[in-house]
C-alpha cells in the first residue's frame, strides 16, 4: 500500500488523523460521576476584576471539591466588564473590587473581604513616614526632591495607577484629590507592576494593595510600605478596622440569587473560606 | 502568473473548482478585516455621537472622568515608538539574516537561525517583565524615571527583529544560484555581491518583510504598557515616558464604562487608519518597482 | 566564495564584514541574556510534577499541566484553521492573480493591515464576534479562531513570497507537458514553496503562543483541564501573565512556565522544520 509514497494515505498517518479526529470530538475528562440527588449541578460564570479573580478562583475549586457536578468559570477583564457582564446576563456572577457606586444599586452586591491601600518606598529610601499633606504634596507635583521630606536629594519618582482602577479612586477618596491634579512621572496598570517599578527605583513612590505589598515585602522584595495617619500598613490593621484607606470587594449579581448562584455567594461570605481568603493577603470580613 | 488555459488533459473540472475554493478562501481572508473595522465603528459610534471627532484632537488632555478626549500626546507616542524600533530593528535583522546565509560557518548558521526563530516566539509579557526588571532600572539609572521611550524603543525593536530576519533570510534563500555564479566569475567581493545583487534580487522579500514587523510594532501592546511609563504626554526627549494608543486600551478597557470605552474604540479606529495610511504609502512607493 | 580574486585588502569589505559580524554578536548577547534570565529563574522549579499537575494557590504552587493541554488544543485549532485558509489565499495571489489585479491588491493590502491590527483589539473583536455573536462563550475553540486571524497575514504573505521564488521554468514545463494547473500546484509547486511556507509557519506559530492580549478576552482564564474544545483553558501566555503581574509570589513559577514555553517552542519549530526537509526530500530533487 505504500509502495507509490504516497504521503497522506500511509498508514501510520490514518491513524494520526483518526486518533485526532476523536481527541477533538470525545470529552478529555475521565471520571464522569453519578450526582446524587441531593447534589448541586450546573456551571456558574464568573467575570470581573482582576485582582478578585485569584481568590474567587481558589473558593471555586474548593467549591468543586465539595460538590463534583459543579463548575465554577472564573473569567478576568475588570470591574467595569463585572458589573457589564451580571447585567447583561452574559455572567451568572460578577466581581468588583470596589465599593458599588450609586448607579449600581439595581444590582445584588455580597461583600466577600477587604483590603487596604497603602503608599510605598523602595527599601533603602532613609524616609520612613510621610503626612498626609506631604503626599499631597508630593502627587500634585509641589515636592519633587526628597530632601524636602528628610530623605536624600534626588528627584521624586511618582507612580500612579491607571484611571478607573479602584486603588486609585481609594487614594483620590482619602486624600481628596482629583485625577486632573495628580502629576505622575509613572502609570501603572497592576499591583505587580507597581510593586516591581518601585523596587527598581530608589527613589520611587507608589500605592498599592496592602495585600500585594505585604506578601512581596515579606518575600524578599525590597519595598516598604507606609503607614498612613500614624497607623501601621498591614493586613492585621485593616483586620481591626483602624486603617483609613481600605475597599471592600464584591460579587454581584443582577437579581437577589437563587440555586446554584446562591450556594456558591453563601459559601464565598462563610467562614469556612477564611483561610483562603488570608492566603491571598486580603482580609476577611468579620462577622 | 503563468497565463495558459486550464488544464487541457483531464474530464475533471479541477482547475476550475481550485480557482474557485481559492477564492472563497481568499475573501473570507480578506473579508476578516472588514469585520473588525466594523465591528470597532459599532462600538466607537457613542463616543463619536456624544464627543465629536474634532475633540479628540483639540481637548486639553486625556481624562475620560472628567471628559477629556485628546487622542494626540498618545499618536505622537506611538509613532515615535514605531518609527524609533523599526529603525533599529531593521538593519539589525538583515544584517542577521546575511550574517546567518553569507558570513557564518554552517554549523554556527543554524543556531543561530534556531535562536532567532525561538525568538519569535516568546510572548510579549515575557520581554515586558525583561523590561521592567532589567532594562528600565538600567535607563533609570542613567536618566530617571526609568520607564521611557527608549525602553519601549529597545524592547519593540528586540520583539520585531526576529520577524524582518527571517523573512529577509528566506528572501535571501531564494535568491537563484545563477546570479551567485555570475557575480563570482565576475569577480565580484562578498560585500558587492551582497550589496549590488542580493539585495536587489530579495528586494520584494525585504519589503514584504518590512511591512509585516511594522505591524507587530504598532500592535504591540503588553511590553510597551509595561516598560513605557505611561503617561499621557508628548515626549520631548528619548526619556520621557509615554502612552501609546493600544497600552491606552489595554489599561483602561477593563474599568471603562460608556463615553470613556467608546472612545477607546474611537482610538482602535485611529490605529487603524494609521496603519491603512502607511499601507497605502508602502503601496504606492512599492507600485511597480518592487513586485516587477 | 571568490576568494582567489579578492584583493588582500579591501577597506569596504572590512568595514562590511565588522558591521556584519558586530550586530550578530549584539543580537546574540542580548537573547542570551535574555533567555539566560529565563533559564536562571526557572530551571529549579521544572520538574515532571510541575508539568503534569494543576495548579493551585492561585498558580503559586502546584504545576501547569491543564495550561500545557489548553495552549497545545488552541494552537491546533488555531493552525487547523489558518493553514487552509492560508495557503489557499497565498496560491491565489501568488499563481492566480496577476499583480494589476485589483481582487489581488484589495486581498493584500486588507491583510497589510491585518497584520497592524493591535493584539488587544483582535481580543475584543473576537469576544464580541466569536464569544458572543456566534455564541461560543468563552471557550479555546473562540481563542484558537481569533488566534487564526491574527496568525493569517503573516502566513499568506511569506507563502506568497515562497511561490514568487519558484522558478517559471517550472510553471512552463509544467504547462508544455499538459499538466492541469492543480496538478502543477500540489506536485510540483508546492512543494518548492515550502521553505517561504516554513517560515510563515514558525513566524505564525511564535506570534500565537505569544499571544496574551487576544486570549484573555476569548479562550479565559480557567485553568482546570479542558473537557471539550468549548471549554474555557488558559493558555501559557497568559498564565505567564498572570503569575507575573497579578498574583504576588508568582515570579518562580512565572519563569518555569516561559521556559517550558520556549520549549515547547523549540518542538514545534524543530518539528516542522523536519517535516518540511522530509516532504522536500521527497518530492523534488535539486540539481
Amino acid at each position: 500500500m505504500n509502495k507509490c509514497g504516497n504521503f497522506f494515505v500511509s498508514k501510520k498517518n490514518v491513524v494520526l488523523a483518526l486518533s485526532m479526529a476523536a481527541l477533538m470530538c470525545v470529552p478529555l475528562s475521565a471520571g464522569a460521576q453519578k450526582p446524587a440527588a441531593d447534589q448541586l449541578t450546573g456551571k456558574l460564570v464568573v467575570t470581573g476584576a482582576s485582582t478578585l479573580a485569584p481568590l474567587i478562583g481558589e473558593i471555586g475549586k474548593r467549591f468543586e471539591s465539595l460538590y463534583p457536578a459543579v463548575r465554577i468559570d472564573v473569567q478576568s477583564g475588570g470591574s467595569s466588564r463585572g458589573v457589564a457582564d451580571a447585567r447583561q446576563g452574559l455572567a451568572d456572577i460578577g466581581m468588583v473590587s470596589r465599593a458599588m457606586k450609586e448607579d449600581e444599586r439595581d444590582l445584588s452586591a455580597f461583600p466577600v473581604a477587604r483590603d487596604g491601600v497603602c503608599p510605598i518606598l523602595h527599601q533603602e529610601n532613609p524616609v520612613q513616614a510621610l503626612a498626609d499633606e506631604q503626599v499631597v504634596a508630593i502627587y500634585t507635583g509641589k515636592i519633587t526632591n526628597w530632601k524636602a521630606v528628610g530623605g536624600t536629594d534626588a528627584p521624586i519618582t511618582v507612580v500612579n495607577k491607571a484611571e478607573g482602577r479602584s486603588t486609585l479612586e481609594v487614594f483620590l477618596h482619602y486624600f481628596k484629590l482629583k485625577s486632573v491634579d495628580v502629576k505622575a512621572q509613572v502609570v501603572i496598570g497592576d499591583n505587580e507592576q507597581g510593586v516591581k517599578t518601585v523596587a527598581g527605583n530608589r527613589n520611587a513612590i507608589g500605592y498599592v494593595s496592602i495585600g500585594t505589598a505585604e506578601y512581596d515585602a515579606t518575600h524578599g522584595v525590597p519595598i516598604k510600605l507606609l503607614p498612613i495617619g500614624g497607623v501601621e500598613a498591614s493586613t492585621e490593621s485593616v483586620q481591626k478596622g483602624i486603617f483609613p484607606l481600605s475597599r471592600p470587594l464584591h460579587i454581584v449579581t443582577r437579581t437577589p440569587p437563587v440555586g446554584l448562584a446562591k450556594a456558591f455567594i453563601e459559601y464565598a461570605q462563610s467562614k469556612a473560606v477564611h483561610d483562603l481568603i488570608r492566603q491571598q493577603y486580603f482580609v476577611p470580613l468579620a462577622d | 502568473m503563468i497565463s495558459s488555459g486550464s488544464n487541457t488533459l483531464s474530464r475533471w473540472p479541477t482547475d476550475r473548482l481550485l480557482l474557485w475554493s481559492l477564492r472563497g478562501v481568499a475573501t473570507i481572508a480578506g473579508a476578516i478585516v472588514l469585520l473588525i473595522v466594523v465591528f470597532l465603528v459599532m462600538e466607537a459610534l457613542p463616543a463619536l455621537r456624544h464627543v465629536g471627532v474634532a475633540r479628540f484632537f483639540t481637548d486639553p488632555s486625556w481624562h475620560p472622568t472628567e471628559g477629556f478626549y485628546n487622542l494626540t500626546p498618545m499618536l505622537w507616542g506611538t509613532l515615535f515608538a514605531m518609527v524609533g524600533s523599526v529603525l533599529i530593528a531593521t538593519p539589525l535583522g538583515i544584517l542577521s539574516a546575511v550574517f546567518c546565509r553569507y558570513y557564518a560557518p554552517p554549523a554556527v548558521a543554524q543556531l543561530y537561525r534556531k535562536l532567532i526563530e525561538l525568538l519569535a516566539g516568546i510572548p510579549s509579557v515575557v520581554y515586558g517583565f525583561w523590561g521592567l526588571v532589567v532594562l528600565v532600572p538600567l535607563i533609570g539609572a542613567i536618566n530617571p524615571p526609568g520607564p521611557s521611550l527608549l525602553a519601549g524603543i529597545i524592547i519593540v525593536a528586540i520583539m520585531i527583529l526576529p520577524t524582518i530576519a527571517l523573512m529577509a533570510d528566506a528572501s535571501l534563500t531564494n535568491v537563484p544560484q545563477q546570479y551567485m555564479r555570475g557575480a563570482a566569475a565576475l569577480g565580484l567581493s562578498r560585500w558587492a555581491t551582497i550589496r549590488g545583487i542580493v539585495f536587489p534580487a530579495a528586494k520584494s522579500g525585504l519589503f514584504t518583510g518590512v511591512i509585516l514587523e511594522t505591524g507587530r510594532a504598532i500592535g504591540e501592546t503588553m511590553a510597551i504598557l509595561m516598560v513605557c511609563g505611561n503617561v499621557v504626554q508628548t515626549p520631548h526627549s528619548l526619556f520621557d515616558p509615554i502612552r501609546t494608543l493600544t497600552a491606552n486600551i489595554a489599561l483602561e478597557m477593563a474599568y471603562a464604562l460608556g463615553d470613556h470605552r467608546a472612545a477607546l474604540f474611537v482610538s482602535g479606529l485611529v490605529l487603524m487608519a494609521m496603519i491603512a495610511s502607511l499601507v497605502a504609502a508602502a503601496d504606492w512607493i512599492s507600485r511597480g518597482r518592487i513586485y516587477g | 566564495m571568490a576568494k582567489t580574486l579578492e584583493r588582500t585588502f579591501d577597506g569596504r569589505e572590512l568595514f562590511a564584514s565588522t558591521l556584519v559580524w558586530s550586530a550578530a554578536v549584539l543580537v546574540t548577547g542580548t537573547f542570551c541574556w535574555l533567555l539566560g534570565d529565563i533559564l536562571w529563574h526557572g530551571l529549579n522549579q521544572i520538574s515532571w510534577t510541575f508539568l503534569t499537575t494543576p495548579p493551585r494557590n492561585a498558580g503559586r504552587e502546584g504545576g501547569i499541566g491543564p495550561i500545557i493541554v489548553s495552549t497545545a488544543l488552541i494552537l491546533s485549532v488555531c493552525l487547523g484553521v489558518s493553514l487552509p485558509i492560508g495557503v489557499g489565499t497565498a496560491v491565489l495571489l501568488a499563481e492566480f492573480t496577476t499583480d494589476e489585479s485589483l481582487f489581488g491588491r484589495l486581498t493584500r493590502r486588507s491583510l497589510d493591515v491585518l497584520s497592524g491590527v493591535p493584539s488587544i483589539v483582535f481580543g475584543l473583536f473576537g469576544n464580541a464576534f466569536f464569544c458572543k455573536t456566534l455564541g461560543l462563550g468563552f471557550s479555546i475553540l473562540s481563542g484558537g479562531l481569533t488566534l487564526a486571524c491574527m496568525v493569517l497575514p503573516i502566513l499568506i504573505r511569506s507563502t506568497e513570497e515562497g511561490f514568487r521564488s519558484v522558478p517559471t521554468g517550472y510553471r512552463l514545463s509544467a504547462a508544455a507537458l499538459g499538466l492541469s494547473r492543480t496538478t502543477t500546484l500540489v506536485h510540483l509547486l508546492l512543494p518548492a514553496a515550502v521553505p517561504g511556507l516554513l517560515v510563515g509557519l514558525v513566524l505564525g506559530v511564535g506570534r500565537a503562543i505569544a499571544e496574551t492580549a487576544a486570549l484573555i478576552f476569548t479562550s479565559g482564564y480557567v485553568d482546570r483541564m479542558p473537557g471539550s474544545l468549548l471549554d474555557s483553558g488558559r493558555a501559557l501566555s497568559i498564565h505567564i501573565f498572570d503569575l507575573s503581574m497579578n498574583v504576588s509570589g508568582g515570579d518562580a513559577h512565572a519563569y518555569a512556565s516561559a521556559l517550558v514555553l520556549v520549549v515547547l517552542l523549540l518542538a514545534i519549530n524543530g518539528t516542522a522544520s523536519w517535516l518540511a526537509e522530509h516532504w522536500l526530500h521527497r518530492r523534488i530533487v535539486t540539481v
